[in-house]
């Protein structure tokens, strides 16, 4: 042995750490065992500990800033399933586990299975923001996978019927859990794509165990909600329960109610968004009916002061005079032609044969009120004699013709 | 030509645009009052379809 090939310990303990930490077996890696020699520091809070299996031990460190979020009470004897990488201490060359995550081991397999699966699908993008799907705004069918009976089906009814009613909900019964659940949800799920027109679906389960939950942990459900193209929320177990399924759904639902309401719009909000809208209305037509009245205004008022009234006026007025003064001729016309009647009616009237009658003179007429005529007198003619006051008969004697007299005298003339 | 039956989702979204065409102040007097009636008779309809509307649930049964 020669001294100058010697290294020093730092040398080798470095050298050790660094192989290690380039082993990317010794990464990510998951541990199961017992634990043993568990001690709490304080006040760091870190856990000191061992794993250990029938044959050999491993030491385990675990740091306060993982350690706070264990839920659980770690005790030696506990069987446990470690996640984190192994690593040499420089100082004191030893080597152990750097514990990130920890979890009893009662579920161990089945918890490993799980956190794998996970990754496997988050890897492939099946968790991704981008692919998450929006919640239609007014659903007219609402599908939901759950049991028959149960709290899931109860809380969506009683929610939506409060909500909105309008929504009709169409329930493809499954089983949720035991060996037939993973296919009947699958099932499910590819129904309402194919053969089925509702625009929201909820995925759900009461409460239970981990084991309960299973199938909704399933790949092949993560994978049929991955694949749906009807927006997809999930509602399993209760507020802290987390499948595989929470994770690859559209979105995720606390409980089946607030799934209800995250599927479903509120009718009291929308009561309320058609009351402000017709308010809006009514105020916007009241407004624009106010606008065109105030340009109608406006309108009439420059109309105004061109003196459109005051033309009119002025000329109503002269039409007035005018027609007064057409009124006065033909009044003054009327009473000229009134009189000049009333000249002729006079001459008329002193030519009438009542007239001439109060003037003295008679009128001899015969039997049929005609005149008779000189050259048809005779004697003992029987004739009527018209005066003013009255008629009366006479017989006439001593008639003689022009020429003739009493005695063949000439007659004088007149 | 008669008048399409719409959903619940038209109804709203003609509303909608009643007020937004009133607001926007981009047509005449007569084409504004005809606006506003649609408006207000899409309201009535959502109103109405909202107070008649009944919780329906169906059952689908697959074939096991």
């Amino acid at each position: 042995m020669s001294s100058n090939q010697a290294v020093t310990v730092s040398q080798l303990n470095s050298y050790i750490k660094a192989t290690f930490e380039q082993d990317i077996n010794l990464r990510n890696l998951y541990v199961c065992g017992e634990i043993s020699n568990f001690k709490r520091h304080s006040p760091s809070g870190h856990l000191y500990f061992s794993l250990k299996d029938s044959k050999s031990l491993v030491r385990a460190v675990m740091f306060a800033g993982q350690a706070k979020n264990i839920q659980f009470d770690i005790k030696d004897g506990m069987n446990v399933v470690v996640f984190g990488r192994v690593s040499c201490y420089e100082a004191s060359g030893q080597y152990q586990i750097y514990v990130e995550k920890i979890q009893p081991d009662g579920i161990g397999s089945v918890y490993l299975a799980f956190e794998q699966l996970k990754t496997k699908l988050m890897e492939e993008g099946l968790f991704d923001l981008e692919l998450k799907k929006p919640i239609p705004r007014y659903p007219r069918k609402l599908g939901v996978v759950t049991s028959r009976t149960g709290a899931v089906i109860h809380d969506i009814k009683t929610v939506s019927a409060k909500r909105y009613p309008l929504c009709e909900i169409v329930l493809y019964p499954t089983e949720v859990q035991g060996e037939k659940a993973e296919n009947e949800i699958v099932n499910a799920i590819e129904y309402f794509n194919q053969k089925s027109d509702v625009d929201v679906i909820i995925v759900g389960r009461g409460g239970g165990s981990i084991e309960d939950l299973w199938a909704f942990n399933k790949e092949s459900v993560a994978r049929a909600i991955a694949a749906s193209r009807i927006p997809i929320i999930s509602a399993v177990g209760h507020e802290t329960d987390f499948t595989i399924c929470d994770f690859v759904a559209d979105v995720r639902a606390a409980t089946p109610s607030a799934a209800a309401e995250i599927a479903l719009p509120d009718a009291g909000n929308i009561k309320t968004m058609i009351d402000d809208r017709v308010n809006r209305c009514d105020i916007l037509i009241q407004s624009i009916i106010s606008d065109y009245t105030h340009i109608l205004q406006a309108s009439l008022d420059d109309l105004h002061l061109c003196g459109i009234e005051a033309q009119i006026d002025l000329n109503l007025v002269k039409v007035k005079n005018l027609r007064d003064r057409l009124k006065q001729l033909c009044s003054m016309r009327f009473n000229d032609c009134h009189h000049r009647y009333e000249v002729f009616e006079r001459q008329l009237r002193l030519c009438s044969e009542e007239s001439i009658l109060r003037r003295g003179f008679s009128r001899i007429i015969s039997d049929d009120n005609k005149s008779v005529e000189y050259e048809n007198i005779k004697d003992n003619m029987k004739v009527r004699v018209k005066m003013s006051g009255g008629i009366f008969e006479c017989i006439l004697t001593n008639v003689k013709k022009d020429g003739e007299t009493d005695n063949g005298k000439e007659k004088d003339e007149f | 030509m008669a008048k399409k039956k719409m959903n619940f989702e038209e109804y709203l979204k003609e509303l909608e645009q009643s007020v937004e065409t009133l607001e926007s102040g981009s047509a005449s007097l007569e084409e504004m009052l005809k606006v506003y009636e649609k408006g207000i008779e899409a309201s009535k309809k959502c109103r109405e379809i909202l107070e008649k509307a009944k919780q329906k649930i169906t059952i689908c049964e697959s074939k096991k």
